[in-house]
């Protein structure tokens, strides 16, 4: 029998369509994943069906009743919970008080509370292993325990319909084991749930059917090997089908004997999330490599760590000379600049005036010279010269965030993501400025990408990295035979 | 909760409370009128702690409900002529009632725009005090018919009850299913609210509760006087008294509320020969609390085991 029935929901944020006419349903004891890479709409489509959101129109039916736009405290009451991806519990209170909470009733009525309770949630607590730390704060629990004690929150009041939003985002691998177990057990036990992640694989043995998703629209909805062998699928994750791919792009420039960035982290941790584990990774000079792996494994946190934004264990060596105890502003000058992924420009600002202030450190006649270069680069930006950033389109503010990175005439190029978003002619213009300045200039380049078509057209060398640890490494023309097809 | 009801720092506390209780039989009538003050403002900041520390939002109009219970319980004394007992009541309703209004509105309102509402409703009070000046005093002040009491003893033992019953009934408030319902819609609203709180019942509740012991303890600051001024219950300057005094406590800390208070108004009096300066050393010294010990003079303690969010 069918439990959630959601039917063609929206929504709109100003000018973006985050979800745009969604339907899919739930039955009861079905587990059901929600997959896409980032800013897909697997998240706000979950806060729409919790009442986190309203959606602009359509229809949501929870145990035949419509709870489209109902406050969400109503719509918790008629046995949903969800699980957020950021939790922050009460930290002045035992877990076993944290717990309760959530079995409270919804009275402002009531200055004690009953024995039933207290049972009901040592229940729950048992049920997702946290008997043993019942009296402890939060605190002093390690991560994967706090993620626990949301589930034991979600759990306690035995919901008709359990939605997890993306569960094993900062768990180390055994913990993602044991997490997955958790919810197996769930399943087994019959609950229903919906389930959001980003990584196909990661969720695939643990659903009886996925959602897939990308810029707000499903793509795909079937079994997790219908899902994952779909077509347009593998094309959202990693670009064009890995087997298509055309070796158009000889590699012309020759690469330095000269070792630019050797990179040796041990660990980096967010909170008492690791993000990162043994991390070995080095670069020469005037080489192109790639960081590859989907979303939320790890890449952003490595090149935030070679600049110097997040504290990490071990050591990064910089032309010789370790990085370590730095400051950013500091590793820029050395020769580092970054293109991050969000772009971060002045948004407000003329595109020659963002241009300048990345070349704030050059003097007058080398800052003019360079902004020349750039124009050169991409054609594209001197025609909009004088034009707001923000009313550039999404591949002209790409070209800029590149074009502001190399005012700072840096030795090693970080990009992270720079495809992200972008259609396949823009794709192909910003490939070929790249190609140009690497054989121009012999400039070194890190790239991080989830567009593998990307990573290996340009890469002489690639890593792949999967929750936070270096999975495969080796030169890019072997990375498809290799892992090809094992990524999803 | 099942958290016990009496470890050693509940003992300190009653010691201390105690102890303070006996002063009247050590002390001059001077530094009982000190500590009576410090009393009132300790009421104000506990009340407003209530929904800063335990509920989250920001209320920058404690003198709002403060002056409603002040004015309400000093008019019905000087117009109406009704007797001190009548008039305590009356002005605690006036606070309840004018939080009421202020509140649901204000609520629809999310971050920084609650504070700017309550902080408009102070204004909108003074304006109406100075407008209406044949009937409030204006700037002046009114001057009541009735006190209290004329006895320093008897005042310090009016505040000091009146402090102490706060502090109870506050404990027992903050410590119950209730209490913990409000902490959690205090740190995150959707989350709490995915639970199956209406977040909004709460808060009201927290602010209702606020409002009432905030101006309960206005009408009686204004029978302790013999007046009712903006000066002394509606000024923005009261209102950054409370708040440094909550801070410098201890947020989410009643106790830490009560020290703060009296450390503010008792550094005051100590610093009261240096003139336009002690302010300014008050300032730098809750400043220097707040840099060294963010979580106030309570956390010193080892009561609270917190991490700053």
């Amino acid at each position: 029998m069918t439990i959630l029935d959601i039917s063609k929901i929206s929504k709109r944020f100003g000018g973006l369509q985050a979800v745009d006419q969604i339907s899919f349903s739930v039955a009861e004891g079905e587990v059901v994943g929600l997959i896409g890479p980032n800013g897909s709409g697997k998240s706000t489509t979950l806060s729409l069906i919790m009442g986190v959101v309203r959606p602009d129109t359509g229809s949501i039916k929870f145990q035949g009743h419509e709870i489209a736009g109902h406050a969400t405290h109503a719509i918790a009451k008629r046995g949903m919970a969800m699980v957020f991806q950021h939790s922050r519990p009460l930290h002045r209170q035992t877990v076993l008080e944290n717990i309760k909470l959530a079995l409270l009733p919804d009275t402002i009525f009531q200055l004690f509370t009953g024995r039933q309770i207290e049972e009901q949630a040592r229940n729950a607590a048992r049920r997702v292993g946290l008997e043993d730390v019942l009296d402890q704060r939060p605190d002093s629990l390690p991560f994967a325990d706090l993620r626990r004690l949301e589930l034991a929150k979600a759990l306690a009041a035995d919901p008709a319909i359990l939605l997890l939003d993306e569960p094993f985002a900062g768990l180390a691998p055994s913990e993602t084991r044991e997490f997955s177990e958790l919810i197996v057990s769930m399943r087994d036990a019959g609950q229903a749930i919906v389930l959001v992640d980003h990584n196909v694989k990661a969720v695939s043995g643990l659903v009886d059917r996925i959602v897939a998703m990308d810029a707000g629209q499903k793509i795909a909805e079937g079994t997790p090997e219908q899902v994952t062998s779909d077509e347009k699928v593998r094309e959202v994750y990693f670009g064009k089908s890995l087997d298509t791919v055309e070796k158009t792009r000889e590699r012309k420039h020759r690469v330095g004997e000269h070792r630019l960035l050797d990179v040796n982290i041990e660990s980096v941790h967010y909170g008492r999330a690791e993000a990162l584990r043994n991390i070995q990774l080095h670069v020469e000079e005037g080489e192109f490599v790639s960081v590859v792996g989907l979303n939320g494994s790890g890449k952003t946190t490595l090149f935030n760590s070679l600049l110097g934004f997040v504290a990490y264990q071990g050591d990064i060596q910089w032309d010789g000379q370790s990085l370590r105890g730095k400051k950013p502003a500091d590793i820029a000058t050395g020769g580092i600049a970054l293109c991050p992924e969000t772009r971060e420009l002045f948004t407000h600002m003329s595109v020659l005036e963002n241009l300048e202030l990345g070349g704030h450190a050059l003097d007058n006649a080398d800052r003019r010279a360079q902004v020349d270069r750039i124009f050169e680069l991409f054609p594209r930006l001197r025609e909009r010269a004088k034009q707001s950033a923000f009313t550039l389109s999404g591949g002209e503010q790409q070209m800029l965030t590149i074009g502001r990175a190399l005012m700072q005439k840096p030795r090693l190029l970080l990009l992270d993501e720079p495809t992200l978003g972008l259609a396949p002619l823009v794709i192909e213009n910003i490939s070929d400025a790249l190609d140009k300045l690497q054989q121009d200039s012999g400039l070194t380049v890190l790239l991080a990408e989830q567009n593998l078509t990307f990573a290996v057209q340009h890469s002489n060398r690639i890593y792949l990295i999967e929750t936070g640890s270096l999975q495969w490494n080796g030169a890019a023309d072997r990375f498809s035979e290799e892992v090809g097809a094992d990524i999803l | 909760m099942n958290r016990t009801w009496f470890d050693w720092r509940t003992g300190v506390v009653v010691l201390a409370f105690a102890a303070t209780a006996c002063l009247p039989w050590f002390v001059s009538g001077y530094w009982l009128g000190v500590l009576t003050i410090s009393s009132y403002v300790a009421v104000y900041a506990m009340a407003w702690d209530l929904l800063f520390g335990y509920g989250g939002e920001v209320n920058f109009g404690p003198t709002f409900l403060i002056g409603l219970g002040a004015y309400g319980a000093g008019m019905s004394n000087t117009f109406l002529g009704w007797p001190v007992w009548v008039s305590i009541p009356v002005g605690t309703l006036a606070a309840v009632i004018g939080g009421l209004a202020l509140v649901g509105p204000a609520l629809r309102l999310k971050g920084p725009y609650f504070g700017l509402v309550t902080l408009v409703a102070v204004l909108l009070l003074s304006q109406v005090i100075n407008m209406f000046a044949g009937y409030t005093g204006g700037e002046i002040g009114l001057a009541l018919r009735d006190i209290l009491t004329i006895s320093s003893t008897g005042n310090f033992y009016y505040a000091f009850g009146l402090m102490t019953i706060t502090a109870l009934v506050l404990r027992i408030l903050v410590r119950s299913p209730l209490g913990l319902i409000l902490e959690a819609s205090g740190q995150d609203t959707t989350a709490t609210e995915a639970l199956g709180f209406s977040v909004t019942k709460f808060k009201i509740l927290a602010f209702v509760i606020s409002a009432f012991f905030s101006g309960l303890a206005g009408a009686m600051t204004v029978f302790y006087f013999g007046t009712a001024s903006p000066g002394t219950v509606v000024a923005v300057a009261v209102t950054i008294q409370i708040i440094i005094a909550t801070i410098i406590g201890g947020r989410r800390s009643i106790i830490g509320s009560i020290l703060g208070a009296v450390f503010l108004i008792v550094a005051g009096e100590f610093l009261r020969p240096v003139g336009q300066l002690s302010s300014t050393l008050v300032a730098v010294l809750a400043l220097l609390v707040l840099v060294f010990a963010p979580n106030g003079f309570i956390s010193v303690f080892g009561a609270r085991r917190e991490r700053k969010a």
